[in-house]
């Protein structure tokens, strides 16, 4: 059964008069892992940080299992950000605690469990992303993939319904970054949680997608499975995926008037 | 539009900023202020919250008070040798205990804790929250379901205003003390004769008067700071910005609001 548990319905936001996303659709299906791809500035970011209920859209409407994001009362959006987990860029983690008491952090606020249980529940989170032996290290003493990982474990201390990764690959070495990738994909496939990824690393974007959607310039370009984005004539999507040099996506950058600014034409 | 209306949109713009920020720090308030049932006294909070709040209190004014204390002792101590030339003029160097005491305890220890302060607490809380801000752990409270205002502003707020009455309590005993070591050394008032007189000269209203002010700066240089570090944008150097700001705005803040104190309390006269 393939059903969508969070809907982008024709999404338009705009920052200070510019469109960042422009009629967004896009809908995320149970189970699935969806990656995100854009290059800077596509507006990825701020489509994740819509679909968190962080900041708010300007218009189209965003609906969570039913559920409209902008109509719901604070209680109703505290329910829902505590059914979904995010991982963001750097982790952020709680730098005035340790590794343990950021997992712990959600339960003690969340739920009415004793001290107890909590220690066991922070034990197995931290089992799942392979850092149980650091759980009373501060986060300044952890390496950059350290901090993921624990970022990681307080995003599913609650058991979200959908995780949320933001450029989970990124600053990273390979080998950490295909560490990250595995968790990804055990989360998914072994618990079940849905996954949404917005990166823009090749690899680790083939190696986790079941879908893969292409953001430029506040709208999407392309659609897929990972096979039909490998196998796209559209240029542009060709640039992108294959890293190439030459394209629409490079030709755009070079429409600037280069030659005119610097032989004194422009301002 | 015509260049007579350029100064006129330019202060009409700077007021109209102004009242924006004053509201926003008014609203960041009395959030806090509603956050308090469910942060100190809810079931779940409550685990958190008192340990929070301990930890800023000592970070506020724990840390803070040797200082506090060595300023005012200097304070008074040059109360009593900047006065005393003027009082002998007068006949009146017996009246400097009383002068000083009430100065301290009305007005120079409240005001002095409340700069001291804005180092300690006011650019520490703003930069620590800018940098927060900056590091996205702000949105990642916000993505738990956890209120930064009830989190992290409201154990701020709390520590900075029980923590500002405590010290300055302490400030004003060091001010007398310091005038009083003066005067003992230098200007023929004995320790006892000193103490006499400051405890004839203070009233209970000078000693509550100046207990109001402390915690109502308390409150603003915390409320400041929160509310500044919360809207820092731009990375390390937004965080400075951010910090700067708050120790300039946190000073003009507590001498305006001294002053309208002090009207205030003249006008009653307490």
């Amino acid at each position: 059964m393939s059903q969508a548990a969070i809907q982008v319905l024709d999404v338009t936001k705009s920052y200070g008069g510019e469109k960042v996303l422009d009629a967004i659709r896009l809908d995320v299906i149970e189970g699935e892992t969806l990656v995100i791809m854009g290059g800077s500035g596509s507006g990825k970011s701020t489509l994740l940080r819509l679909m968190i209920g962080n900041i708010a859209y300007d218009s189209g409407d965003i609906v969570a299992w039913g559920k409209s994001l902008h109509s719901m009362t604070p209680r109703q959006m505290d329910d829902y950000r505590r059914s979904i987990g995010v991982l963001f860029q750097s982790g952020a983690l709680f730098n005035s605690m340790s590794v343990g008491d950021n997992v712990a952090l959600p339960l003690r606020e969340h739920t009415d469990l004793p001290e107890p249980t909590i220690a066991i529940i922070v034990k197995i989170k931290l089992e799942l992303v392979g850092l149980r032996e650091d759980a009373n290290k501060m986060p300044a003493e952890l390496s950059g993939g350290m901090m993921k990982r624990a970022g990681l474990a307080r995003a599913i201390a609650l058991d979200p319904k959908v995780l949320f990764y933001d450029e989970p690959s990124a600053g990273l070495d390979p080998v950490t970054s295909a560490e990250i990738d595995q968790l990804i994909i055990d989360l998914n496939r072994k618990l079940g949680v849905t996954s949404v990824v917005v990166t823009h690393e090749m690899d680790s974007a083939f190696r986790i997608a079941d879908r893969m959607v292409l953001l430029d310039r506040g709208k999407f370009v392309a659609r897929g499975t990972p096979q039909q984005m490998r196998d796209s004539d559209d240029p542009l999507v060709r640039q992108f995926v294959h890293g190439l040099t030459e394209g629409p996506l490079t030709d755009r950058r070079r429409a600037g008037g280069y030659e005119l600014d610097l032989l004194g034409g422009g301002v | 539009m015509t260049p007579l209306f350029r100064p006129i949109i330019t202060v009409g713009a700077r007021a109209a900023a102004f009242v924006e920020f004053l509201g926003g720090v008014g609203y960041l308030l009395r959030d806090a202020v509603l956050a308090i049932p469910r942060g100190l006294l809810g079931r779940r909070g409550r685990r958190l919250s008192w340990r929070n709040l301990w930890a800023q209190m000592v970070r506020v004014g724990v840390r803070s008070i040797p200082i506090v204390m060595l300023v005012l002792f200097c304070i008074g101590a040059i109360l009593a040798l900047q006065m005393a030339p003027v009082l002998k003029n007068y006949g009146a160097t017996s009246q400097t205990a009383n002068i000083i005491s009430v100065a301290v305890f009305r007005e120079l220890g409240p005001l002095v804790s409340a700069i001291v302060l804005s180092g300690f607490a006011g650019a520490s809380i703003a930069a620590e929250i800018g940098t927060m801000v900056v590091s996205e752990e702000i949105e990642a409270l916000e993505s738990e379901a956890i209120s930064p205002i009830r989190f992290l502003v409201l154990p701020r707020i709390l520590a900075t205003t029980v923590m500002m009455a405590c010290v300055a309590v302490v400030g004003d005993l060091t001010g007398v003390l310091g005038g009083l070591v003066v005067s003992d050394s230098f200007l023929g008032i004995s320790a006892a004769q000193y103490v006499n007189r400051t405890f004839e000269a203070v009233r209970v209203q000078d000693f509550v008067t100046g207990l109001i002010k402390a915690g109502v700066f308390g409150m603003l240089i915390s409320a400041l700071a929160c509310f500044l570090g919360l809207r820092v944008t731009g990375g390390a150097q937004g965080v400075g910005v951010a910090t700067t700001r708050t120790v300039v705005l946190t000073i003009v803040a507590l001498i305006t609001v001294d002053l309208m104190f002090t009207s205030v309390f003249y006008y009653y006269g307490w």
